[in-house]
C-alpha cells in the first residue's frame, strides 16, 4: 500500500470510527448519526475522491479510493458514499464536472437500460438502484438507437422513483426516466460501455463485502471469547473453534479476490479477458463468501445476534445485500462461464496463470 | 483486534513470464516425445526418472538454494510459476517433487556442510528421491505420540519401530524422519524427537508397500530393526525436533499443488462442452473458474509474503484448508455438470476416466500434509482462540 493511499485510507476511517460506531448508530432509531457522517466525509473529500480536481473533485488515485470502500465495508457504512463514488468516477469518463451531495449511479444492474431519445432525452427504468431515493443527482449511463454510450448528468427530482428497501434496510429503488433532459450530457469515452461500469460497481460491492466479513470474524472471535457456556467460554470448543477457521477462510478469499480485483483495475493500461475474469471472479467469491461467511457469524454468536438490537445484522445483512447490486453473482457466473467456453479448453489455464 | 490477515494483490514479475514460456515449451517437447501424457492424470506411483533428471538440466530443481550446493538463487515467485505448470500439465514430478520443496530446505537449515555438499546438488540434478517419516501406526496428526526408537551407540543411532503412510518410500533414496532419542518430559509432551536422515536401501530398512482406494501403491509402510544412522546425519537438535517442525509449514501448506490436485477434471468439462455452453453449463463453469482463481490470487498472496521474508503461517494454513476443500469438492461439482454433456463429446471417454479417478483421490486430498482438523487448530489458534 502506498503512503498516501493509507492516508485517504486512515482518514476515512477515523470518520467511520468517530461518526459512524456501528453499536451508537444501532441505537439512533431516527438516524440522526447520518448528517454529521456525511458532512465529515464531504468535508474530507471522500465522496468524490475519484473526480479529478478539475472536474470538481479530490483527485485521489484509484488505488485510495478503493482502500475508503474497504474501510466502509468494514463498518457497513450506510450512507452513499460508495454510490457517490462511483458516479463522480462515472461522470469524471466523460469529463462532467460533478456537482455536490449524493448521488448513484444508473441502471446498476446489468440488464436494465436506459436510452438516449432523439431529442437528447432520456427514458427508461432501472431496478435496484442504491440510495437513489436520498441522491440529489444520477449519473447516468444511456446508449442511443446506434449503441453508442453516453454518459449524463441528471437531476433526481425530475425521475420518478419507487421506493424500496434491500436486504440490509438500505434503500434500493426504481428509478424511471421518461423523456427526462439531462443537465448536462456528453460521449462516453471509446469501448466505454454498461459492462464496465458494472465491473467497476462489482469491485466496489467486493471490496465492501470483504471489508464487512472482516468486521464479522473480528466481532465473532470477541464474543467466542466473552461468552461462557458449560462453564467454558465457548471459544474453548473445538467445534466453535473449526467454524471461526471456516469463516477466517471465507473472509480471507473476499479479501484476497477483492483486493486483487482492485489492484488490476487501479494499474490497468488496457481492458481484456484477464481484467474482465479479476473483475467478476471477486464479485462471485465474495458473493459466495457472504452467504457463508455470515452464517457461520450468526452460528457463533447464537440468539443474540438474531436480534435488532445487536449489531451483527448490520453488517451480515448488507453483505448479502450487495451481492445482488451491478448483477449479482449468477448473472456474472453465466457471463465468465460463456467467456472460458468461447475461448476454448486449453485457454483457460493461461487466462487464470495470466499474472 | 484480531491480528488482521493479509493477502496482498501480487502480481508474478516479468522474469516470470519468460520462464513460463520456457516451461510449457519444455513440457510440450515432453509431451511430444511421449514422456507422458496430459490427458492422464498425475498418477503418484509413475516414477519417470528420465523425467526428473531433465528437470534438473533445466535448473527448475533447487532453484531458491545458493549456487554453492549447486542451486539457483531464483525467487520462490519463480519457483511457483514451474510449480504450477507441472501440475496443471500432469508431468510425472513425484520423484523430485518432495526433495525440492521440504527435504533441501531441511537439509540446508540442519545439516553438516559436509552432507549439504554431497546431496543438495544431487537434488539439483534430479537424481535423488526423498520420503517423509512422520506418522506411525499410532500416531498420525498427533505427531508427537511418535515412538519409533533411536538408540545411542557407538558412532550413532539404532533405529528400530515402524512408520507408515510414507509416501515413494518404495522408490526413494533418502528419507527425513523423526524418531524418539528421549521419553517426553512432563512439562513438554512434544520433547525428545530427534529429526535425523535416513539413508534408504541399506540393511535394517524393509518397505511394504500399501495398496490405496485408486488401485495405486504410493505409500508404504517402512520397517526399521537395529538400523544404523551415522551421527553426521542428525539434523538439527538432539530432542528438539518440535521446534524446527513448524517454521516450513507455511511453504509446504500454501503452492499450487494445494488446490490444482484435480484441476484436469475442469480443463476437459470445458472441452466436452463445447463452444457454446448452455445456461446451466455456463454458471457451474464460470463460478468455479471464479473459484480457482480466487485460490490462485490466495496462493500467490502467500508465495509473495513468503519471499519478502515474512512467515504467514495462518494465511498458509488457511490456503491448503479450504484449497482441499475446493479441489476435493471439484470432481463432484464437475460430475455433476457432465450429466448433461452431450453423448456426442469427442472427449467423453477421457472426461469420465478422469472423474473416476479424482473422485476416488478426493478423499485423501484434506487428510495428507495436515489434515483439516490441524489446520483449523492452527488457525483458530492464530485468531487467538487457543
Amino acid at each position: 500500500m502506498a503512503e498516501s493511499e493509507n492516508i485517504v485510507a486512515e482518514t476515512a476511517e477515523k470518520i467511520f470510527a468517530d461518526l459512524a460506531d456501528a453499536q451508537t448508530i444501532n441505537h439512533d432509531k431516527k438516524g440522526e448519526w447520518k448528517a454529521p457522517l456525511w458532512q465529515a466525509l464531504t468535508d474530507a473529500g471522500l465522496p468524490l475522491s475519484w473526480v479529478p480536481e478539475d472536474c470538481g473533485g479530490s483527485g485521489a488515485s484509484l488505488a485510495e479510493g478503493f482502500s475508503v470502500l474497504s474501510a466502509a465495508g468494514r463498518f457497513a457504512v450506510a450512507v452513499p458514499l460508495a454510490e457517490t463514488m462511483l458516479a463522480g468516477w462515472l461522470l469524471a469518463q466523460a469529463k462532467i464536472v460533478s456537482p455536490g451531495g449524493e448521488m448513484t449511479v444508473v441502471p446498476a444492474t446489468p440488464k436494465d437500460r436506459i436510452t438516449v431519445n432523439a431529442d437528447g432525452s432520456l427514458s427508461g427504468r432501472a431496478r435496484g438502484v442504491p440510495f437513489a431515493k436520498v441522491a440529489k443527482h444520477f449519473a447516468v449511463l444511456a446508449s442511443d438507437a446506434k449503441g453508442s454510450f453516453s454518459i449524463a448528468l441528471v437531476d433526481a427530482g425530475k425521475c420518478r422513483i419507487e421506493s424500496g428497501l434491500n436486504l440490509g434496510g438500505d434503500h434500493s429503488d426504481v428509478v424511471t426516466l421518461d423523456h427526462v433532459q439531462p443537465v448536462a450530457i456528453k460521449p462516453a469515452p471509446p469501448g466505454f460501455d454498461q459492462t464496465r461500469l458494472m465491473l467497476m460497481g462489482g469491485v466496489a460491492r467486493s471490496l465492501q463485502i470483504a471489508g464487512a466479513l472482516e468486521s464479522m470474524l473480528e466481532i465473532s472471535v470477541r464474543y467466542s471469547n466473552e461468552r461462557v457456556a458449560f462453564e467454558k467460554k465457548i471459544s474453548k470448543f473445538q467445534a466453535v473453534q473449526h467454524n471461526l477457521a471456516r469463516l477466517a477462510g471465507e473472509s480471507a478469499a473476499a479479501l484476497a479476490a477483492a483486493t486483487s480485483a482492485a489492484d488490476a483495475i487501479a494499474n490497468a493500461t488496457s481492458f481484456n479477458d484477464e481484467m474482465f475474469l479479476e473483475a467478476v471472479a471477486a464479485k462471485i467469491r465474495c458473493a459466495e463468501a457472504a452467504e457463508k461467511g455470515g452464517a457461520i457469524a450468526h452460528q457463533v454468536h447464537g440468539a443474540i445476534g438474531f436480534t435488532i438490537e445487536h449489531i451483527l445484522h448490520r453488517y451480515s445483512l448488507r453483505g448479502l445485500a450487495w451481492r445482488d447490486d451491478f448483477g449479482s453473482e449468477s448473472y456474472w457466473a453465466v457471463e465468465l462461464g460463456k467467456l472460458v467456453c468461447s475461448r476454448g479448453a486449453d485457454e483457460l489455464w493461461p487466462l487464470v496463470a495470466s499474472r | 483486534m484480531t491480528a488482521a490477515l493479509r493477502f496482498d494483490p501480487i502480481r508474478l514479475p516479468p522474469e516470470c513470464e519468460q520462464l513460463r514460456k520456457e516451461v510449457r515449451a519444455f513440457l510440450a517437447e515432453e509431451i511430444a516425445a511421449g514422456t507422458f501424457d496430459p490427458h492422464k492424470p498425475n498418477r503418484e506411483d509413475t516414477d519417470v526418472p528420465e523425467f526428473s533428471r531433465k528437470v534438473g538440466e533445466r535448473g527448475w530443481l533447487g532453484m531458491t538454494w545458493p549456487k554453492k550446493y549447486g542451486g539457483h538463487e531464483r525467487s520462490f515467485l519463480e519457483r511457483y510459476v514451474v510449480t504450477e505448470e507441472m501440475r496443471v500439465a500432469n508431468a510425472p514430478t513425484r520423484r523430485f517433487f518432495v526433495a525440492d520443496r521440504q527435504s533441501g530446505p531441511v537439509l540446508l537449515k540442519y545439516a553438516p556442510e559436509h552432507i549439504k555438499m554431497e546431496i543438495l546438488p544431487r537434488i539439483c540434478k534430479g537424481e535423488l528421491c526423498f520420503a517423509i517419516g512422520m506418522s506411525e501406526p499410532n500416531s498420525g496428526s498427533d505427531l508427537f505420540a511418535a515412538k519409533t526408537r533411536a538408540t545411542k551407540t557407538d558412532g550413532g543411532y539404532l533405529i528400530n519401530g515402524t512408520k507408515i503412510w510414507t509416501s515413494s518410500a518404495h522408490i526413494a533414496d533418502y528419507m527425513i524422519a523423526i524418531f524418539r532419542t528421549s521419553p517426553p518430559t512432563k512439562e513438554n509432551r512434544r520433547h525428545g524427537l530427534t529429526q535425523f536422515l535416513v539413508k534408504m536401501k541399506q540393511p535394517g530398512i524393509q518397505v511394504n508397500p500399501i495398496g490405496q482406494i485408486t488401485g495405486q501403491y504410493e505409500f508404504n509402510e517402512v520397517v526399521f530393526t537395529d538400523h544404523f544412522i551415522p551421527d553426521d546425519h542428525v539434523l538439527g537438535e538432539i530432542d528438539g525436533a518440535w521446534k524446527q517442525a513448524t517454521s516450513e509449514l507455511a511453504y509446504e501448506r500454501s503452492g499450487p499443488e494445494r488446490f490444482l490436485e484435480t484441476y484436469y477434471v475442469l480443463t476437459e468439462l470445458v472441452r466436452a462442452v463445447g463452444n457454446n455452453p448452455d445456461t446451466r453449463s455456463a454458471e457451474g463453469i464460470g463460478r468455479l473458474v471464479a473459484q480457482v482463481h480466487t485460490m490462485r490470487r490466495m496462493s500467490v498472496s502467500v508465495a509473495g509474503m513468503l519471499q519478502a521474508g515474512k512467515e504467514p503461517v495462518v494465511e498458509a494454513s488457511i490456503v491448503k484448508d479450504i484449497g482441499t476443500i475446493w479441489e476435493q469438492q471439484l470432481p463432484h461439482r464437475v460430475r455433476e455438470l457432465a450429466a448433461f454433456v452431450e453423448e456426442t463429446a469427442t472427449n467423453r471417454e477421457t472426461l469420465e476416466k478422469q472423474l473416476d479417478f479424482a473422485i476416488k483421490t478426493a478423499p485423501k486430498l484434506t487428510i495428507q500434509g495436515g489434515t483439516t482438523e490441524v489446520l483449523r487448530g492452527i488457525i483458530a489458534r492464530g485468531l487467538g482462540l487457543r
